[in-house]
């Protein structure tokens, strides 16, 4: 098991290596560059900006570099935040994001998991209409709309939660609901296609054969199974919610990752670019094991590092 | 010996968008202790569904319209869910035709079996453990202690068909259905299996019912047999009566449909056409369509029921005092042993 864990580490470096490689490729074969402005700069002062941050020595010079730096955990300064680093901006702007979307994966695994559990127990009934009903909503409607609609109603006409900010905690409810709205209804038909799968099987037949409870087969026999897709979204899910969504943080004004991600591309801020992509791949790397870690401890049929 | 069950006219109905599905139409057989009862039919007779009538674990949309079924007395129509399920895996149990499916494979096989013994008896989980490992050495898994830790896709087929029957016996039972149990394993496996139930039932005075559409597994175990086709019983009786002296064309064209070891240059002979659409079944007799006697009434009106021995009936229009009978059936080398 931990020399498992030990090889999927080393190979998520690996997959790091190649990703900053790649960002770090792509990023130059754009047009245009950090200063580049719609009213021209004097070339006097780029050339002077851009000695300052090394951008006119070779490319392979300054990939190297910036590697460097990358495995020391240096992600270099911002180009367009002057005076800031690229570490300083994701320890600020990572908190911020990662409270709301902490918050929002609780209510997507404590609201989607049961609520699509109950609906395939009731399938073809009212709340199930009713439940996926919401969930088709949930799916179809943007985050965008869902957090204007809050705004407008909670904010706006009602007056009960404040319309920016995490100041108070009550500002956290409008950004997490709007952040967790597809989720929870992705998740919400996922458990429930998966349940109406499971409660097909022989097994769950043998179950209810032995005089086991009904509670108890679905409970313990037949949640256990249906969960094995869901956990396999839930990973990537978390990682892409904790880091932040430019939509919901720009609508709420919050100062959190998503912000700098989309800013850093249309500013061609190259070293913010490499840093949000890195840390964002990092934690993805890292979810991914944890959703294949999990699968071990669920499903005994699937077994880590050994290899036969 | 005393009467363990009975079922009295029961109908099943699965009610789907495109109509009533009559799964079961009028079933009534009974059995005493110690009995082992074939079903026998081909797919689609009703005989799974019978089974699962008894068990009242029919699901939606299924339901049992009409009928009971006396088990020691007592209507289980009757019974509401939880006293049903208190008597499931206790008094009847049931294993199923796939054990590669039947067990829950993100569980131990001692989970699943200290699970139903602690469900039915009051006991500590050391003493359900020692019980399932008892019932595991006992249906031939060797090492019990260590294979109960296992999970089942750990196991072969066989293995698991016996972990199944471990389970379902260990709460020793006064009924054991088993559904197609040797149907999805190998033959050597089988037979194994099958000698395994009879042996066992006799230890634990466990009466069966035994679903097949395998006529030689009947032969092999079962004393006294039913004979379904189209969700209604053709004939029924004890092994012996009805495999020395068919009375109904479809259990004769069952039985010339398989092949036998004394009639070696006997062809087999199938039986032409396909079981009746149960959504709207056949006013007469459901076989008349296939059958090569069918005469005018067989079509019209379903047949009565008539006795054709001691415990021996047969459901068919030939056996009436004006039908012509069922002269040149029984000749030859293919029924008469």
């Amino acid at each position: 098991m931990n020399s498992y864990i030990t090889k999927r580490l080393v190979s998520a470096v690996i997959t790091l290596l190649l990703i900053a490689t790649l960002t770090f490729v792509m990023m130059h074969s754009i047009p245009g560059g950090p200063f580049t402005r719609e009213r021209p700069v004097p070339d006097e002062i780029l050339r002077t900006l851009n000695e300052k941050y090394h951008l006119d020595d070779p490319l392979p010079k300054q990939y190297f570099d910036y590697m460097k730096g990358l495995i020391t955990f240096d992600l270099g300064p911002s180009y367009s935040k002057i005076g800031t680093t690229v570490n300083e901006l994701i320890a600020g702007g990572f908190p911020d994001s990662a409270r709301v979307g902490g918050l929002a994966s609780i209510l997507i695994i404590v609201m989607g998991i049961p609520l699509g559990i109950i609906s395939a127990l009731k399938q073809n009934k009212t709340i199930d209409y009713f439940v996926m009903f919401m969930a088709t909503l949930g799916v179809t409607v943007p985050s965008f709309v869902i957090a204007t609609v809050i705004i407008y109603i909670f904010a706006g006409q009602l007056g009960w939660l404040p319309s920016f900010g995490l100041s108070s905690p009550l500002g956290y409810i409008g950004p997490v609901l709007a952040l967790a709205g597809y989720s929870i209804s992705f998740v919400t038909r996922l458990t429930r296609s998966s349940m109406l799968e499971v409660l097909r099987q022989d097994y769950i037949r043998t179950a209810r054969a032995n005089g086991i409870p009904e509670f108890w087969v679905i409970a313990k026999h037949a949640v256990k199974n249906a969960l094995i897709p869901v956990v396999t979204y839930l990973g990537p899910m978390v990682a892409a919610i904790l880091t932040g969504s430019f939509v919901v943080e720009r609508i709420f004004a919050i100062g959190g990752m998503g912000r700098y991600f989309v800013e850093s591309v249309s500013n061609r801020d190259y070293t913010t670019i490499m840093g949000m992509t890195v840390f964002y791949a990092a934690f993805y790397i890292i979810m991914v094991l944890l959703v294949d870690l999990a699968y071990g401890l669920i499903d005994p049929r699937i077994r880590l590092g050994k290899e036969e | 010996m005393s009467r363990l069950l009975e079922v009295n006219n029961l109908k099943t109905s699965f009610y789907t968008h495109l109509g009533e599905v009559q799964a079961v139409r009028g079933v009534t057989f009974s059995m005493d202790k110690g009995d082992i009862l074939g079903i026998v039919g081909e797919s689609g007779s009703g005989k799974s569904v019978t089974a699962l009538s008894i068990m009242k674990l029919i699901d939606h949309p299924g339901r049992i319209k009409e009928g009971e079924i006396l088990f020691e007395g007592e209507d289980l129509t009757a019974r509401t869910e939880k006293k049903m399920s208190e008597l499931r895996g206790s008094e009847i149990s049931m294993i199923f035709q796939d054990p590669m499916t039947s067990l829950n494979p993100v569980y131990t096989i001692k989970n699943q079996m200290v699970e139903v013994i602690r469900r039915h008896n009051k006991v500590s989980k050391k003493e359900a453990a020692n019980r399932a490992m008892e019932m595991l050495s006992l249906v031939g898994i060797p090492e019990p202690e260590r294979r109960i830790k296992s999970f089942p896709h750990e196991f072969s087929g066989g293995m698991r068909q016996r972990a199944m029957i471990a389970t379902a016996l260990s709460c020793s039972p006064k009924l054991l259905i088993a559904d197609e149990p040797t149907t999805a394993l190998d033959v050597t496996i089988q037979a194994q299996i099958l000698d395994l139930m009879k042996k066992l039932t006799k230890e634990i005075d466990t009466s069966i019912i035994l679903i097949t559409h395998d006529l030689g597994v009947i032969a092999e175990i079962c004393n006294k047999m039913v004979v379904m086709y189209g969700g209604m019983m053709m004939e029924k009786g004890t092994t012996d009566q009805i495999f020395h002296k068919p009375s109904h064309p479809y259990t004769v064209g069952l039985l010339k449909s398989v092949p036998r070891m004394d009639c070696a240059k006997e062809r087999l002979i199938p039986i032409p056409g396909s079981p009746p659409d149960l959504l709207a079944p056949p006013k007469g007799c459901p076989f008349s369509t296939r059958c090569p006697h069918a005469m005018q009434i067989c079509l019209e009106e379903a047949p009565p029921v008539f006795q054709v021995e001691e415990n021996h009936t047969s459901a068919c229009w030939l056996l009436h005092e004006d039908a012509p009978g069922m002269e040149g059936y029984h000749k030859g080398c293919d029924i008469v042993g």
